[in-house]
């Protein structure tokens, strides 16, 4: 029999680590969904694909879903800033690289998502931009024409999406005191994660039908991926330590394992990826529930993991 | 008894100089400018001493920019060697307690519901010696008591002895250390005393029974006692509960409450019959010693062991294991001893096995401490009382040394041997310190006036008449510390700081008391440096010196009679006293005998009680540094126990006791580390009043669970590990 | 180089807690927030027990954790004897290291920034010993170069058994305990 009392006193450790609340795990989603955003719309780019009609539209090759990304990452961000307990020193990350810090790339990585998608916008530029400002009108119709810059920024949009979708699950897995966090696989998970809650709700709001046909399909093939990746997470945490053994017990019969298996895995994944099968075959309508519930389930998976990854940590006995 | 120990006294008079040279500076402006002013810039030390709990560690206070900083051990200090104890770390806190006593305060309704009138300090005091005069006019100046605990009580007592009362007593005797004092003193003929001269630095083979020596701060003691584990010393802990200490020992003995008579006995009886005393010893200083061994021989260890639970072998290894490092075999006398009622027996049993091992007097037993020479000052006598005491009448605990406060708590009550009428209190919270909580509030409901001086408040304060707030011992002078110890010294304890409120200093209200009550002959000096400078000369030493280095030692004397210390015994035999004639002719027995414990009610478990280290007493759990290490008790129960009830860790309970009383809810600790048949909780929390907000009801009180006690035949000491609770889960 | 750490001996200590209310005072923690800590691990069953104790703190890692994770560099590891250092003024208060350190030895301070043991820094850097190893009444903490093999913490290390927390963590911590 063994007995642990300690007199370690701290708000916010006690009973156990919860130091980030609702703002992380938005913006997490958030930067995820624009990551799959910038992927999808980057590889249109990339593809040559263009959205002739006159205004913009949520379709993969127009300046729409450019502009939803630049509100939710700006959202994100202002989730992010919301966290931080030293707000006025923030600056801070911005006058100083540490290779070692995920956290540091990625405020790095964030400054180079707004001009891609600032590039992505003007590429297509919404009629309040050329009405207001008529002047710009030639210039930005150079721009849009010349499709070796459609393609280099599609190319950059895809390199910076996949970065920004990465690092939102490195950013926890570098933080090896909880053993929940520490797998590398996160790093794919929130990828394929925002990338399949990009698709669904690119799906869900794109004007042309083959399209929403197209992001179905491969909103599919995101889900399967990810549905693969949650699998081996939990395999990499079940065959290693102890600690990452207890870790999965969270999810497997601990405190998290109906909402992670009902809520992310079952409504988030497996539902959507079973509506939206049943939808592309025609057996069943395209309606919005496949896609919300992908959208809910991404950020449920967020929730999920920042809030269990806080309860893990390493055993002392 | 009652007879003053005549250890060598040393003059420290010329010391000074010397140990000025040796000692480090440090800067105290004079008088009450050393207290802190916003103006104030850098980095101010002031030497004092502690007054957290009674050890009286020197200490050296840091001001930083005015503002009281920290406290911490004095470098030249015996006692705590440049270390203070948690408490006394966190002694800063005193000063920044937010339930501190502010302004003097007037009872506003009816005693006990603690609405008070603030008034000023000329209205209090003169309320007090208004009253006082009537007390004295109608039932003569002894219906006046006082209750004092520390060293701030001196100048009350004076005042209190010049008024005509010689009814002063002090809980450290009858609920505390008295059965240990009388039973060493019934052995050797000198009582322990404090700091107690035990030499555990030395000791080869440590035993302590009952004794939690690190959960417990006695500095010195909590030192040595790393020094004896750290070096390999053997020890050995008897407890129901496993102590830290008992973590730390060669042997634990996981005894069953209330037998250690029997235990002792049968490591007497190992001891005689192997014979692995020390003859010598035992020859040239032991009287009795044949009638001592035909009383243990019956008490072999087969004899104790379904008494003790302590299997025989166990007994006779740990009676071989203490034998075999003797004289350095030191069996400790413990300090709060006041247990099952027969407690000066048990002591009396711990003192013969130190005699049997020859270390009363040795090197690694328990030394011969010295004792500073500083004259009294020279007050006029004090008037003598034709009643004499209250406290102990007829000499019903004939061996008594000191007074008893529930013998003083018994005379309210009843009126005899004649009536009490006044009670002061000085920094003790009796309703927590005296066992039996009913029969003091019905004490109290007999006083015409209950006045409380203390700094912060206390469930005694609720239910006073008048309380009157003192300043702490980091704003105020106090009488000197004049040490006996191993390296014995003189020391100063002097304001660093200015009070915060209307808080005046012990001796300023005691003078201030005595001039209103007309005894201006015996407060011949104007304030407390006239007075502390008129004892410091006599003894040639000077107030100067002393406020820049905050002690100074006396000569190191001898301490062990390897190293010159003539054995003497300040008995009736003049020896050692392995059978007690003077016991017998009082019709108690010679040589100590067990008496099985009265079982509890079925179900229940027997509720014992200890410290924490981080607290004093029920005096710190406001302390806002303190209630931060630890805020509430918990109550220990046994893990097989917890289980059997459905209680986790941090579950609360109310404890209800035999007689019905139910505590405040308490947090439940299951651990392995308690017998399944006790519970244990740290003394103190559970606060009642109101004055006292940080701690208000927090954690549950042991000493409102202890209604029963059994009074010490010998010395009228309460025994208060005879109360029983049962665990009411909490819907 | 030095190599700054502490050689706690469990043998001795108590638990009384002392270098917990000493680095209260001297460092003026917030309330309710300690830089050190205590732990008491039992084992076995009454009355065949043991107990562990540990007066524990930000173990100034060898590889710590809370320095890789921080984005501005605030977390730091001090030019001299390897200590983990925070500059407030760097600090944007992401809580970051809280996460990454197993020992749970940071929080945050209610002005914002993270806050832990500094090894007494301003008392370090003048030839003192940290608050708590100097306060201690059983004199089981010591403090010093671990590098340096004439130190008394090097040659506790070298002769006596010792371990360190969670070295599973992966953090080299640089302070040990003594069994």
């Amino acid at each position: 029999m063994s007995e642990l009392i300690s007199t370690a006193q701290s708000p916010w450790v006690d009973p156990h680590l919860h130091v980030w609340g609702w703002e992380i795990p938005v913006y997490l989603f958030l930067g995820g969904w624009t990551a799959g955003i910038m992927v999808l719309c980057g590889w249109a780019l990339w593809k040559g694909q263009r959205d002739e009609r006159p205004h913009a539209t949520f379709s993969l090759a127009s300046s729409g879903l450019f502009i939803l990304a630049f509100a939710a990452i700006s959202l994100g961000m202002l989730a992010l800033f919301l966290d931080l307990e030293h707000k006025l020193f923030v600056w801070r990350l911005y006058v100083t690289f540490e290779p070692a810090s995920p956290m540091s790339w990625g405020a790095w990585i964030l400054i180079l998502v707004y001009p891609v998608l600032l590039m992505g916008i003007l590429l297509d530029p919404p009629l309040t931009l050329t009405n207001r400002v008529p002047q710009l009108v030639p210039l930005l119709k150079k721009l849009a024409d010349n499709l070796t810059l459609r393609r280099i920024t599609g190319l950059l949009a895809i390199g910076t999406g996949v970065a920004l979708g990465i690092y939102t699950g490195i950013l926890l897995s570098a933080l090896g005191a909880r053993p929940l966090w520490s797998s590398a696989i996160l790093g794919p998970l929130f990828l394929f994660s925002g990338l399949s809650a990009a698709a669904a709700f690119a799906h869900w709001a794109s004007p042309d039908q083959p399209e929403r046909e197209y992001l179905a399909k491969i909103d599919n093939q995101f889900l399967a991926s990810e549905l693969a990746i949650v699998l081996l997470f939990l395999i990499g945490l079940t065959t290693s330590t102890e600690a990452h053994l207890q870790a999965a017990q969270l999810f497997l019969g601990g405190a998290y394992t109906a909402v992670f298996w009902v809520g992310v895995v079952g409504l988030g994944i497996v539902l959507p990826l079973i509506i939206q099968s049943l939808a592309v075959t025609h057996r069943v309508p395209h309606t919005p529930l496949a896609p919300v519930l992908v959208i809910l389930g991404g950020l449920a998976l967020r929730f999920v993991i920042v809030s269990a990854g806080q309860i893990s940590h390493w055993s002392r006995l | 008894m009652n007879r003053v120990s005549r250890r060598r006294f040393l003059k420290i008079a010329g010391v000074g100089a010397g140990a000025a040279a040796a000692g480090s500076s440090f800067t105290a402006l004079p008088g009450l400018r050393a207290a802190a002013g916003p103006s104030e810039k850098g980095i101010r030390r002031v030497p004092t001493f502690c007054d957290i709990c009674f050890w009286k560690c020197n200490a050296i206070a840091t001001v930083r920019d005015g503002v009281l900083w920290k406290v911490e051990g004095h470098p030249d200090d015996p006692l705590s060697q440049g270390r203070l104890c948690p408490r006394g770390t966190g002694g800063v806190g005193a000063y920044f307690d937010s339930d501190r006593l502010r302004a003097p305060l007037l009872r506003a309704s009816v005693r006990g519901e603690e609405r008070w009138t603030e008034v000023t300090w000329d209205e209090a005091l003169g309320h007090v010696a208004e009253k006082m005069q009537k007390i004295k006019a109608e039932y003569g100046p002894e219906a006046v008591a006082l209750f004092s605990h520390g060293v701030g009580g001196t100048f009350l007592k004076h005042t209190l002895k010049a008024y005509g009362s010689p009814n002063i007593s002090a809980p450290s005797f009858a609920q505390c250390r008295g059965p240990r004092d009388v039973g060493f003193e019934l052995t050797f003929g000198d009582p322990v005393g404090s700091p107690e001269p035990t030499d555990i630095r030395n000791a080869r083979c440590l035993v302590l029974v009952g004794s939690h020596i690190g959960e417990n701060m006695h500095n010195t003691q909590v030192q040595e006692f790393a020094d004896a584990v750290g070096s390999g010393a053997s020890i050995i802990v008897v407890d129901p509960r496993f102590s830290v200490a008992a973590s730390k020992a060669k042997h634990f003995l996981p005894i069953k409450p209330g037998t250690d008579i029997a235990l002792l006995l049968a490591w007497m009886n190992v001891i005689v019959d192997e014979e692995l005393y020390d003859k010598e010893y035992v020859e040239s200083y032991g009287f009795g010693f044949d009638a001592f061994k035909a009383e243990v021989a019956p008490f072999t260890p087969e004899w104790a062991y379904p008494e003790t639970g302590i299997e025989p072998a166990l007994i006779r290894e740990t009676a071989r294991e203490m034998a075999r490092h003797r004289p350095a075999t030191l069996i400790h006398p413990g300090r709060h001893g006041t247990w099952y009622g027969n407690d000066t027996q048990r002591i009396r049993a711990i003192a013969l096995l130190n005699a049997l091992m020859g270390s009363w007097g040795r090197k690694g037993g328990i030394y011969r401490p010295g004792h500073p020479s500083v004259p009294a000052y020279p007050y006029p006598p004090y008037p003598k009382s034709e009643k004499g005491t209250v406290d102990n009448p007829d000499h019903r605990y004939p061996f008594a040394s000191e007074a008893l406060t529930t013998g003083v708590r018994e005379a309210t009550i009843t009126g005899e041997p004649y009536p009490v009428k006044g009670w002061l209190v000085y920094a003790t919270n009796l309703i927590k310190t005296l066992p039996g909580q009913d029969e003091t509030i019905k004490a109290i409901q007999n006083l015409d006036l209950l006045v409380v001086v203390d700094v912060i408040g206390s469930e005694i304060a609720g239910w006073a008449d008048v309380v009157l707030p003192e300043s702490t011992y980091l704003e105020r002078y106090d009488d000197l510390n004049v040490q006996t110890f191993r390296d014995p010294f003189v020391a100063l304890r002097q304001p660093v700081v200015e009070s915060p409120h209307d808080q005046k200093p012990n001796w300023w209200i005691a003078r201030e008391l005595g001039l209103k009550l007309g005894l201006e002959r015996y407060y011949p000096w104007k304030d407390i440096e006239e007075y502390l400078s008129h004892r410091l000369e006599a003894a040639g030493m000077s107030l100067a010196t002393l406020k820049e280095k905050g002690l100074v030692r006396a000569p190191k004397p001898p301490l062990y009679y390897e190293d010159g210390v003539v054995p003497e015994f300040f008995t009736p035999s003049g020896k050692i006293e392995f059978y007690s004639v003077q016991l017998k002719d009082a019709g108690f027995d010679p040589v100590p005998r067990h008496t099985p414990p009265e079982p509890g009610p079925p179900g229940s478990f027997r509720l014992l009680y200890g410290r924490a280290p981080v607290h004093s007493f029920s005096r710190t759990q406001t302390n806002p540094v303190l209630s931060q290490a630890m805020d509430e008790n918990e109550i220990w129960v046994n893990t097989d126990v917890a289980t059997r009830f459905g209680l986790k860790g941090g579950d609360r309970v109310r404890l209800k006791n035999q007689d019905g009383v139910v505590s405040d809810p308490i947090k439940v600790r299951p651990t392995q580390a308690i017998r399944p048949d006790c519970v244990y909780m740290v003394h103190g929390f559970g606060h009642s009043s109101k004055m006292l907000k940080k701690a208000y009801r927090k954690g549950a009180s042991d000493s409102q669970l202890i209604t029963r006690y059994a009074t010490d035949p010998l010395m009228g000491g309460t025994g208060m590990n005879i109360n029983f609770v049962t665990l009411e889960q909490e819907a | 180089m030095a190599r700054l750490g502490m050689v706690i001996d469990t043998v001795r200590c108590v638990g009384c807690m002392d270098c917990v209310v000493a680095c209260k005072t001297e460092n003026q923690t917030p309330e309710g927030m300690n830089r050190d800590w205590i732990t008491y691990a039992t084992r076995g069953r009454y009355p065949d027990l043991s107990l562990t104790i540990q007066s524990e703190r930000c173990n100034h890692c060898d590889n710590p954790p809370c320095v890789h994770c921080c984005p501005t560099g605030a977390s730091h590891v001090h030019d001299w004897g390897g200590m983990v250092q925070i500059t407030r003024e760097e600090c944007i208060g992401c809580k970051a290291c809280l996460a990454s350190c197993p020992y749970d030895a940071r929080y945050i301070h209610p002005d914002g920034y993270a806050d832990k043991c500094t090894f007494c820094l301003h008392r370090v850097e003048k030839g003192e010993d940290p608050a708590c190893v100097a306060v201690c009444p059983t004199h089981c903490m010591h403090f010093g170069d671990l590098d340096d093999p004439h130190s008394e913490v090097r040659k506790l290390l070298d002769s006596r058994r010792h371990h360190t927390v969670m070295p599973e963590a992966g953090t080299r911590p640089q302070i040990f305990f003594l069994e």
